[in-house]
């Protein structure tokens, strides 16, 4: 296959980036997009360029490194499929390719097509958890869980947190991701305890980062590589607003015992 | 007043006060709508419904104050939020494509602010009757005013039939994608009642727009005609 690449290069945070034009010749349609990427990268070395940097893993779906935008598309056009396991064979000879990087003021460019999205892992660690003892190995089915959800709280345990919903969204919003991590904890005994707490403190902390808010567009589902619900961001509201509702101002709890 | 609007520092507040004061709003069209339908009842009917809202009093203020108090939150709340969401994306793609997002659902903005122009000439032109003076002495035999007179007379001006239909078409698309929006920021998802409000979403945004486009449409046709061909045709 011979392909015509229209690829994002900035060379670092500050300065401004704008999109190079490549043609690379060759490219087995066996291969996946990020070994097209590697091939183009081993020809730009051998002519003495920079080669074009990008995020991967594990390259095999369930890590979350890899981001791209591939023809407008966060992790380009084949549904339920990260980047990495895009394969060439789902484009054609002779296609022009335009490979940009997630855009949000919340992933600011590092390099080229790489973002830092540690915004994502700050919204974690407010509150995307659930506090445990450490000690033993508890009874494995000392708490019984449905089957029922046990399977959608996975289903939301799916996100890999890439990054595609906040990429997809006009408003650069992360709710997708955040409702993912707040409902895999919903439908879980475990989760309860902190429950108020943890929709206060993600949705607060999704805010300060500056992410937009969402217009249920339902973008982000439909590039989610995992296939993520947007009924996980009615979940997160109604967490969110019932929280809000009975917040106990910070006061009066402390004398409180 | 400051911790009032407190809510709009947080985006699901700011969501939800969309939603709700969308959803008061979304009420009183569906009431305006079906009030505008006494037009095809005659003159009669329409001006003795119109001079009940009239004589509302109390009532017709509280109203009022609700709906006024709708649209500012609703309008205050769509600018930081439009302001927010901007600030989010500062740098576009160089090629975009979208997948799933709606052409209604991406320009709610866009529709929303025309209707907002709308309104303000909807209300100076026969609520205040700021732009068609005259209005202001049209009286029934009863002397009561003449609303049914009163439409009439604006929607035989070609010009004020087409920006009406037009607002209508653009609320038409607002409101395709304000009703789901609404019930999702509220919370309301559930696979088993998902595809009933999709469908019901339709069919009320549906029907708000062909009644209010049927009023200019129905005089245009004659369908509602002036008084004295009523009385002429034997009624």
């Amino acid at each position: 296959m011979r392909l015509t690449l229209h690829i994002w290069r900035q060379k670092n945070a500050r300065e401004k980036g704008r999109m190079v034009t490549y043609e690379l010749d060759g490219v087995s349609e066996d291969m996946s997009f990020l070994e097209m990427l590697d091939m183009l990268n081993e020809k730009l070395m051998r002519n003495g360029e920079e080669p074009v940097a990008f995020d991967h893993d594990c390259r095999e779906g369930i890590c979350g490194a890899c981001s791209l935008a591939v023809n407008g598309i966060p992790h380009g056009h084949e549904p339920l499929t990260t980047i990495c396991q895009l394969h060439m064979r789902k484009f054609r000879d002779g296609d022009a390719i335009y490979i940009e990087p997630w855009r949000a003021r919340a992933f600011p460019v590092i390099k080229d097509l790489v973002t830092d999205r540690s915004a994502l892992d700050r919204i974690i660690a407010a509150g995307g958890y659930i506090s445990v003892h450490t000690g033993g190995v508890p009874d494995a089915n000392a708490i019984l869980i449905g089957k029922e959800e046990a399977e959608r709280a996975m289903d939301f345990a799916a996100c890999i947190g890439c990054g595609a919903c906040v990429a997809a969204c006009k408003n650069s919003s992360a709710m997708l991701f955040v409702a993912a991590k707040i409902a895999q904890f919903a439908y879980l005994p475990q989760g309860q305890p902190e429950r108020k707490r943890r929709a206060l403190a993600m949705v607060a902390k999704m805010d300060e980062e500056g992410f937009g808010a969402c217009s249920n567009l339902y973008e982000c589902e439909a590039v989610c590589p995992k296939g993520i619900s947007v009924s996980a961001i009615a979940l997160m509201n109604r967490d969110f607003i019932r929280a809000k509702l009975t917040e106990v101002p910070q006061k009066t709890t402390a004398g409180g015992g | 007043m400051a911790s009032f609007f407190s809510f709009l520092r947080s985006s699901i507040l700011s969501k939800v006060v969309m939603a709700a004061t969308g959803i008061i709003l979304l009420l009183f069209l569906i009431g305006h709508m079906l009030g505008n339908m006494q037009m095809y009842l005659g003159p009669a009917r329409m001006n003795a419904y119109a001079a009940m809202l009239q004589g509302l009093g109390g009532a017709l203020w509280i109203v009022r104050a609700v709906l006024f108090l709708s649209v500012v939150l609703h309008v205050i709340t769509s600018i930081r939020l439009k302001l927010s969401n901007m600030a989010a994306k500062p740098s576009a793609y160089v090629r975009k494509k979208w997948v799933k997002a709606t052409l209604t659902s991406r320009t709610m903005f866009l529709t929303g602010s025309t209707i907002a122009l709308f309104v303000t000439y909807h209300l100076l032109h026969f609520t205040f009757k700021a732009t068609h003076p005259q209005y202001a002495g049209l009286r029934d035999t009863f002397g009561r005013m003449d609303v049914y007179a009163m439409v009439i007379a604006a929607y035989r001006e070609p010009l004020i039939s087409l920006v009406y239909i037009a607002a209508m078409v653009l609320l038409g698309f607002h409101l395709n994608h304000a009703t789901l929006s609404a019930l999702q920021t509220l919370g309301v998802n559930h696979p088993k009642y998902n595809g009933f409000i999709e469908k019901l979403s339709i069919t009320v945004s549906l029907l708000i727009v062909l009644g209010f486009i049927s009023i200019p449409c129905g005089v245009f046709l004659e369908i509602i005609k002036p008084v004295q061909a009523t009385v002429a045709g034997g009624m």
